[in-house]
């Protein structure tokens, strides 16, 4: 039994949670690295190109909550979502059309486009706060939970409670037919061969029938697609904050380059091991050893091995141990 | 049919084109020599687009196309091959050069999604013209091979392979004969041939190899240090003093010259 609670305990408040996260983690190094494949530069603009499209989102769904308009016990913000990745498109492509084509056709150097996408960043940045406040900002409606702690209890007959939030359990499904989605349009689509060959070889390409410009825009509208259902999910997982979306950052390469950057299965699984890092480093593993271990043996302390504070510290230290022994990542990067 | 006029390419010191001006006649198989560092590769990037030129001029069928990108060039049928193969690894053979036609609605995202039919026909339209290439160059067995996983010399069969795929005006072609075996740059030889007489492209091709210039090139471009240095028949440019000083060396021009065979 105690075996059993301590499970429950362990899949409760770390494997559950961090599912979630790595999921919505996976999306957003996606993102990124189609951006590294394709254009070749590190788009740090990613996570405010998130925080915008999650803005976006958010105020269509305030628009829909306030015509009255519900999903029933899905959170309104699905309806919304569509119309947020809208916008967000029409954004990277301008965006890409008025910064980034310029240093394309001078043929930049990488880190000329990663300064640039700074900027971009800073610019995105202001225009979210400037709509909608630097505030925390909750969104979520409809059912809050698929599975709750009180009717898990009754069923199990468990002294610990488990439960899966609704929009936990969204994530998770919306992450799967995502990918499934953009590994499928890489695979077999033309479209999808022709980036893969771009990101193979770009002065091939060029001397071919394929269309750079056409490339280059179809991958932003991907990027730009899986900024805003990655935001959103994590903004209907948690809360939306414009400055958390910008820290989100760290994480996301984090997960890109762990995966092998310009890799887009190294991007999803390195979005959950840095996802199930943070959340097992920062966990307090008392509860669970109280219900293992002997009494004798049983810790005073929290056993934490880092306080949730230092959660970032995580992917910074995956960040440099990786760069250190494999910079090419799990998968070996740079191909799509 | 492509004009070069004065044509310059710096790379800060280095004058890896130093005021070269060519002649390409429309139907002709021209040959390109030189010594290593001539600057003959160079001079095929700055007319394919991928390098500015410093100074100068390209033009193809009388039109001004210094600088045009080599998208751009592509799509006034104007190909080349590298002389180090490129391909794109992480897709197979007949993808690589299924890759090359333009325009495919497949790639336009709506045609994709509400025109499934047009794009299944024409998806069949280039497969076929891509089995019959794979066929052409007898290499059957790696077509459904990751192109990262060939041999060098079969990346250059694919390099030519390429230029067969969409029906070009002009070729060129650098080194696609090195790191080739005999019998099969006979084969690569008729078929340069073939595509000559048959299709009408015009080619200009860079090669080390004397025997296969000798046998497909009239007239022969001989470069040196960025300049050019004379252009005739293969057999009288062999005689040439300044060639011989400057490529064949001293040493080599009696050999060289019996190896030509009377022109
Ligand atoms: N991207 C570059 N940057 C700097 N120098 C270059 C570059 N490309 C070529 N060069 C220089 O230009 C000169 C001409 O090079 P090029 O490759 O055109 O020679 P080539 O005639 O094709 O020789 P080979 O027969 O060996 O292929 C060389 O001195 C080379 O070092
Ligand atoms: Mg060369």
């Amino acid at each position: 039994m105690d075996v059993l609670n301590a499970l429950v305990l362990f899949l409760n408040f770390v494997m559950i949670p961090a599912t979630a996260y790595g999921a919505q983690l996976a999306l957003g190094a996606l993102g990124v690295t189609l951006i590294y494949a394709v254009l070749r530069f590190s788009n740090f603009a990613h996570g405010d190109m998130m925080a915008f499209g999650t803005m976006l989102v958010v105020l269509v769904t305030w628009g829909l909550q306030s015509l009255g308009v519900s999903l029933g016990p899905l959170p309104t913000a699905l309806l919304a979502l569509p119309i947020g990745i809208l916008g967000t498109i029409v954004l990277a492509l301008v965006t890409d059309a008025s910064v980034y084509r310029f240093y394309r056709s001078k043929r930049s150097e990488p880190v000329i486009f990663v300064i640039a996408s700074v900027g971009v960043m800073f610019v995105y940045n202001a225009l979210t706060r400037f709509v909608i406040g630097t505030d925390d900002q909750r969104f979520e409606d409809g059912a809050r939970f698929v599975v709750k702690v009180g009717d898990f209890r009754k069923w199990s007959g468990l002294d610990e409670g488990l439960a899966i939030r609704t929009s936990q359990l969204i994530t998770v499904v919306v992450m799967i037919l995502t990918v499934a989605f953009v590994f499928w349009f890489l695979q077999k689509t033309r479209t999808g061969k022709a980036m893969r060959a771009y990101s193979d070889n770009e002065d091939l390409a060029l001397l071919s029938g394929i269309s750079p410009e056409r490339v280059v825009r179809i991958t932003w509208i991907l990027a730009a697609a899986l900024a805003v259902i990655a935001g959103t999910l994590y903004g209907l997982d948690k809360s939306f904050r414009p400055f958390t979306y910008f820290q989100l950052l760290l994480p996301i390469f984090a997960a890109a380059i762990v995966g092998g950057i310009g890799h887009p299965l190294g991007a999803v699984a390195g979005g959950f091991v840095v996802a199930y890092s943070e959340v097992m480093v920062t966990y307090a593993y008392k509860g669970v050893l109280t219900y293992l271990l002997p009494e004798a043996w049983r810790p005073e302390g929290l056993v934490q091995m880092l306080g949730t504070d230092y959660k970032f510290a995580v992917s910074f230290i995956i960040l440099v141990v990786v760069l250190l022994i494999r910079p090419t990542g799990i998968f070996r990067g740079r191909t799509i | 049919m492509i004009r070069v006029e004065d044509l310059h390419l710096h790379f800060g010191g280095i004058r890896a084109v130093d005021g070269a001006s060519v002649n390409i006649a429309k139907g002709s198989i021209t040959g390109l020599i030189g010594p290593n560092g001539a600057g003959k590769s160079t001079l095929f990037n700055v007319i394919a687009g991928l390098y500015r030129p410093t100074s100068g001029k390209v033009w193809l069928d009388g039109e001004d196309v210094t600088g045009l990108s080599p998208h751009a060039l592509f799509h006034k049928g104007l190909l080349r091959t590298f002389q180090i193969a490129h391909e794109f690894a992480s897709l197979t053979v007949r993808e690589n050069l299924m890759m090359v036609p333009a325009e495919q609605p497949g790639e336009v995202l709506w045609d994709a999604w509400f025109k499934p039919g047009r794009v299944r026909a024409r998806e069949a339209e280039v497969r076929a013209r891509a089995d019959e290439v794979i066929d052409f160059l007898e290499i059957p067995h790696v077509a459904d091979e990751l192109a990262g996983n060939l041999s060098g010399g079969q990346k250059k069969l694919l390099e030519l392979g390429r230029t067969m795929m969409v029906d070009a005006k002009i070729v060129f072609l650098d080194e696609v004969g090195a790191g080739v075996n005999r019998t099969l740059l006979n084969t690569i030889g008729d078929a340069i041939l073939r595509l000559n007489r048959e299709r009408g492209y015009t080619f200009c091709m860079v090669e080390h190899d004397m025997d296969f210039i000798g046998r497909l090139c009239d007239p022969v471009i001989v470069m040196a240090e960025g300049k050019v240095l004379t252009v005739g028949h293969p057999a009288e440019v062999m005689k040439n003093e300044a060639v011989i000083e400057a490529y064949l060396g001293r040493g080599l021009k009696n050999r060289k010259a019996s190896a030509m065979g009377p022109a």
